[in-house]
C-alpha cells in the first residue's frame, strides 16, 4: 500500500495511545505523571446511537476531558448534486428535498428561489404566503425532533414521545395539503404545486391554538429540571465572533447574542409582512441555543397565525406556462396548454444562462442554494450551503476541554442533520 | 330476498365441533362423558386422538420461533430520512410497544434485526457489513426505503443497494415509507419467522458447517 | 447587493489597490454582483474585501465550466452583515493546473468546504492545514462532481427470497 494509504488503514482503528510529551494542566488537577497524562484517542461512531446519524468523531481524550475532536463525515454521501445535474428542473426538487431530511420545505424552498430569480418569473402572493405557512411548520417540527432526540440523549427521554406527538399533529397538516408526510414536493418553481383543500385552515388553526399550550409544558418539563440545567448551563459556550469567522449562522449565532436571522434582514417570500421576534441568547453556552430554539417555536406559531389571518386569493402557482403546468381543465379546450403541458413535462422549462445564489434561513442556519445555468432544462450545477457542514466545524472548539458528557450535549445542541452535511 | 342455504359438501359441522370441544373439556377435568370412554381407559390411537384433540401441543421449534418472532430487538441503526420515520414507528401513534419491539438495542452484539433505514453510501457499506457481521444468529435484516432496497431516488456513484452485501428479509418499499408501512414490513418478517423457522440463514450467511454439535450426554435439559 | 455601479466602483478601488491585472470581469446579473479575479491573487482581493465590510464567507464552492477552459471555477459568497451586501468573488483554474491559495488561515470556515471542492473537483488549496478526501472514501479515485465524471449507478438485484408463507393462497 502507498503510505497514504496505510495511514488511512491505520487511522481506522478505533483506539491508539499516546503519551504526552510535555506537562499538560489537567482540569482535575492530577499527578504530574500517571494515566492523566496519556492521551487517549477513541473512535466514535458512524454507528453510535447518541451522534444524530452517521458522524464519525476521532475524540481526543486526557481522562474524561476533551482534548481534539476530529469529524469525519461522508458517510451518507448521495451525490445529491450531481444527481441533480442529470434532471430536469422540475424532477430537480424531489432529489435536493432530500437533502437536509429534516427540513425539506426549505432545501425546495432555496432551489425554488434560486430558479425563479435565474427565470425572472413572479411567485403569486398567495403561493408565497402558503410557502410561508409550510416552512414555519417545517421549522417547528423540525425543532421539535431536535428537541425530542436532544433530551434522549440528555437522558430525558419521555420528551421523545411528548415531542412526536406534535409532530405526528404536523405531518397530518403535511399529509392534509400535499398528500405526504415528508418530502412532499409541494414547492414548485413559481409557486407551490396545488391550493389548499377545504379544511385545511380550520386544523391548521386548531394546531396553531394549542401548540403555544404544548411549548410551554416542554419548557415546563426540562427548564426546572435540576440534571437538564446542570449539563446545558455553563458548558461549551462559544463567543459570537469566533463563530461569524466559523461561518456559523442560525441558533448557534443567535444564542451567542447576534440577532443575525435572513427573514429578518433580507426578507424573501413576502416575510416582510409578518410581525416576529428574533429569540437571541446572551453566553452562548448550550442552554441558550437550547432555549433560543424553544422560543422559535413560539414566534413560528405567531407567523403562521399572520399568514393565515392574512392569506390572499389568488393563484397559487405562477400564470407563466412556459414555467408551470396548466390546470387541468384546460386541457380540454385549448391546444396551447396541452402543448405546455407536453413541453413542460417531457422536456421541461428552459432557463436562461446564468449563476445566483440564494440564501434562506432554515432551522440550522443559513442555507443557500448556488444553480448555474447554461440554457438548457437542466442545471449545469447545483450546490446546496448546507447550515450543519458550516456548523459542524465549530464543534472541536466548543467542546474543547470540556468532558465527554458535555460533547454528547453540545453535539445535541448543535443540531447537525447528516443528510446535509454529506449531501 | 330468499337465500337458499346448501350445506357447504365437506365441511364440518359445527354443532359438533362445539360438542366434541366441550367433550374435551369435560374429559380433562376428569369427568365423564356418555358414550366416551375416560381418558385413563383409552390406549394406542384413541389415546392419540384424545391428545391431539384436547391438549394443546407443539414442537419445540414452533414454540421457540413464535418467541423470537414476538421479542425482536431492532438495532439502532438510522442512516438518513427514513430513520425520522423508523423514530415514528417508537413514538406513540405507530407504538412498535404494542408488538413488543421497542427495546432497541445500541449494540448489535445485543440486537437480532437490523433495520436499514437510509441511503447505504459506499464509504458506509463496509461499517453496515461489520455491524451485521456483530450481530449473533439467528438474525433477519429489513430494508426500509427505495434507497437501499434498490437505489432509490438517487442511482449513481455514490450508493450502494444493501442486497449487494448482505442478505436481506424484507424490503419495504417508501421514499420514506410511512410508519404504517414499516409496521406492516416487521409484521411480514414476524410471519415469515414464526412460519419457518429456519430460513436458511446459514446457506445465505455461508455459515455451514459453524454448527456446534452438543453431545447426548452433555446436552442441556430440554425445558 | 451592491448596484451596478456600486459593483464597478468596487473594482476600480481593487484595480487601483493590487494592480490591473486582478479583476477580470464584473458581471451584475439579476442585482447580484460577481467580480471574477485572477487567482493568485485570491487572498488580497479577499482581505481587500473585508477591510470594506464583507467580512463574513458565506460560502465556498466550485463549478465545473467544461468543455470551456479554464475549467474549474471556485467561488466565494461573502456577506457584509451590517449592510446586507452579498458579493461573490469568482476565479477560473485551468484543468492542467487546478491549484490556488487556501483561505483557510485567513478565513476558518473554509476549512470543510475547500476540502469539499478538493474532493469533487480536484482544486489543489496551497497552505490548507488538512487538505484531504471529505466526502468519499479516503482511497477513491477520482473527482465525482466533475461534469466528465459518470454518473454511475448500478442495475438493481433483489436476494432471491420465497417465502412460503408469503405466497399468495392458490
Amino acid at each position: 500500500m502507498t503510505p497514504a494509504l496505510s495511514d488511512y488503514r491505520r487511522r481506522e482503528q478505533s483506539i491508539t495511545l499516546a503519551p504526552v510529551e510535555e506537562q499538560l494542566h489537567d482540569d482535575a488537577g492530577a499527578a504530574a505523571d500517571g494515566p492523566a497524562q496519556e492521551l487517549l484517542t477513541l473512535n466514535m461512531g458512524p454507528h453510535h446511537p447518541a451522534t444524530h446519524g452517521v458522524l464519525r468523531l476521532l475524540v481526543t481524550l486526557q481522562g474524561e476531558v476533551v482534548r481534539d475532536i476530529k469529524p469525519i463525515i461522508g458517510y451518507v454521501h448521495t451525490g445529491i448534486e450531481k444527481t441533480a445535474e442529470d434532471k430536469s428542473y422540475w424532477k430537480v426538487i424531489p432529489v435536493v428535498e432530500r437533502m437536509d431530511y429534516l427540513s425539506y420545505y426549505f432545501n425546495a424552498m432555496a432551489f425554488c428561489g434560486a430558479v425563479e430569480t435565474l427565470l425572472e418569473v413572479d411567485v403569486p402572493p398567495r403561493a408565497q404566503y402558503l410557502r410561508v405557512i409550510h416552512m414555519e411548520l417545517n421549522r417547528i417540527m423540525s425543532h421539535l425532533v431536535w428537541l425530542g432526540t436532544s433530551a434522549l440523549d440528555l437522558g430525558a427521554i419521555s420528551m421523545f414521545w411528548y415531542c412526536f406527538r406534535e409532530r405526528e399533529a404536523i405531518l397530518d397538516l403535511f399529509e392534509f395539503s400535499s398528500g405526504q408526510r415528508m418530502h412532499t414536493r409541494y414547492f414548485q418553481v413559481g409557486g407551490v404545486f396545488e391550493d389548499i383543500p377545504r379544511g385545511f385552515v380550520e386544523k391548521l388553526r386548531k394546531f396553531t391554538a394549542i401548540m403555544p399550550t404544548r411549548a410551554d409544558q416542554y419548557g415546563d418539563l426540562l427548564n426546572k429540571n435540576e440534571i437538564v440545567l446542570q449539563r446545558l448551563r455553563g458548558t461549551c459556550p462559544l463567543d459570537a465572533d469566533t463563530l461569524l469567522s466559523l461561518g456559523v449562522t442560525g441558533p448557534l449565532l443567535r444564542a451567542a447574542g447576534n440577532p443575525w436571522d435572513l427573514r429578518k434582514a433580507a426578507p424573501y417570500c413576502s416575510y416582510g409582512d409578518f410581525d416576529f421576534k428574533i429569540p437571541v441568547g446572551t453566553v452562548g453556552d448550550n442552554y441558550d441555543r437550547f432555549a433560543v430554539r424553544l422560543a422559535e417555536i413560539y414566534e413560528s406559531v405567531k407567523i403562521i397565525d399572520q399568514a393565515i389571518d392574512g392569506l390572499p386569493e389568488g393563484p397559487c402557482i405562477t400564470t407563466d406556462r412556459k414555467v408551470a403546468l396548466p390546470p387541468r381543465h384546460e386541457l380540454a379546450t385549448s391546444m396551447e396548454a396541452l402543448i405546455h403541458h407536453f413541453k413542460l413535462v417531457t422536456e421541461g422549462f428552459r432557463v436562461p444562462p446564468g449563476e445566483v445564489y440564494y440564501p434562506i434561513e432554515s432551522p440550522r442556519g443559513e442555507l443557500g442554494c448556488f444553480v448555474r445555468s447554461d440554457g438548457s432544462s437542466k442545471p449545469a450545477r447545483v450546490h446546496m450551503r448546507d447550515p450543519s457542514f458550516v456548523n459542524l466545524q465549530s464543534l472541536s472548539q466548543m467542546a474543547e476541554g470540556s468532558y465527554i458528557a458535555d460533547l454528547i450535549a453540545t453535539l445535541a445542541m448543535l443540531d447537525p442533520i447528516l443528510g446535509g452535511i454529506d449531501r | 330476498m330468499e337465500i337458499s342455504r346448501q350445506p357447504v359438501p365437506g365441511a364440518v359441522d359445527p354443532d359438533a365441533l362445539r360438542i366434541k370441544q366441550l367433550n374435551a373439556r369435560q374429559l380433562l377435568r376428569g369427568g365423564q362423558v356418555e358414550g366416551l370412554t375416560p381418558a385413563a381407559h383409552l390406549e394406542g390411537a384413541d389415546l392419540e386422538r384424545h391428545v391431539e384433540e384436547s391438549v394443546l401441543t407443539t414442537t419445540l421449534d414452533r414454540a421457540v420461533a413464535w418467541a423470537r418472532s414476538n421479542s425482536f430487538f431492532p438495532a439502532t441503526f438510522g442512516l438518513a430520512c427514513c430513520a425520522i420515520e423508523m423514530m415514528s414507528i417508537v413514538a406513540a401513534r405507530v407504538d412498535v410497544a404494542r408488538f413488543g419491539f421497542e427495546a432497541f438495542r445500541a449494540s448489535p452484539r445485543q440486537a437480532d434485526l437490523l433495520i436499514l433505514s437510509g441511503r447505504v453510501s459506499i464509504k458506509m457499506a463496509p461499517i453496515v457489513r461489520r455491524i451485521y457481521d456483530q450481530m449473533l444468529e439467528p438474525k433477519w435484516a429489513i430494508s426500509m426505503g427505495a434507497c437501499c432496497s434498490s437505489m432509490g431516488v438517487f442511482n449513481n456513484y455514490a450508493l450502494v443497494p444493501a442486497d449487494k452485501f448482505m442478505p436481506i428479509d424484507v424490503h419495504v418499499p417508501g421514499c420514506p415509507p410511512r410508519p404504517e408501512a414499516l409496521m406492516h414490513g416487521i409484521l411480514k418478517l414476524r410471519k415469515m419467522v414464526q412460519d419457518d423457522p429456519d430460513m436458511g440463514w446459514r446457506e445465505r450467511y455461508d455459515a455451514i458447517g459453524t454448527e456446534e454439535i452438543v453431545d447426548d450426554e452433555q446436552a442441556a435439559p430440554r425445558a | 447587493m451592491p448596484d451596478a455601479t456600486g459593483l464597478e466602483l468596487l473594482a476600480q478601488e481593487l484595480r487601483e489597490a493590487e494592480g490591473e491585472e486582478i479583476v477580470r470581469a464584473t458581471v451584475f446579473f439579476r442585482s447580484r454582483a460577481t467580480l471574477e479575479v485572477d487567482p493568485r491573487q485570491i487572498l488580497a482581493v479577499l482581505a481587500h474585501l473585508r477591510e470594506r465590510g464583507y467580512t463574513f464567507m458565506s460560502s465556498l464552492h466550485g463549478v465545473d465550466y467544461y468543455p470551456e477552459e479554464p475549467r474549474l471555477g471556485v467561488l466565494y459568497e461573502l456577506l457584509d452583515m451590517s449592510r446586507v451586501d452579498r458579493v461573490t468573488v469568482k476565479l477560473r483554474l485551468p484543468s492542467d493546473d487546478a491549484a490556488v491559495d487556501s483561505a483557510t488561515p485567513h478565513w476558518p470556515t473554509a476549512d470543510h468546504q475547500e476540502r469539499g471542492v478538493y474532493d469533487m473537483f480536484g482544486v489543489v488549496f496551497r497552505g490548507h492545514p488538512d487538505l484531504r478526501r471529505i466526502l468519499m472514501p479516503e482511497d477513491y479515485e477520482g473527482h465525482p462532481q466533475r461534469r466528465d465524471f459518470p454518473i454511475g449507478g448500478e442495475p438493481i438485484a433483489f436476494t432471491y427470497n420465497d417465502t412460503p408463507s408469503l405466497r399468495p393462497p392458490r
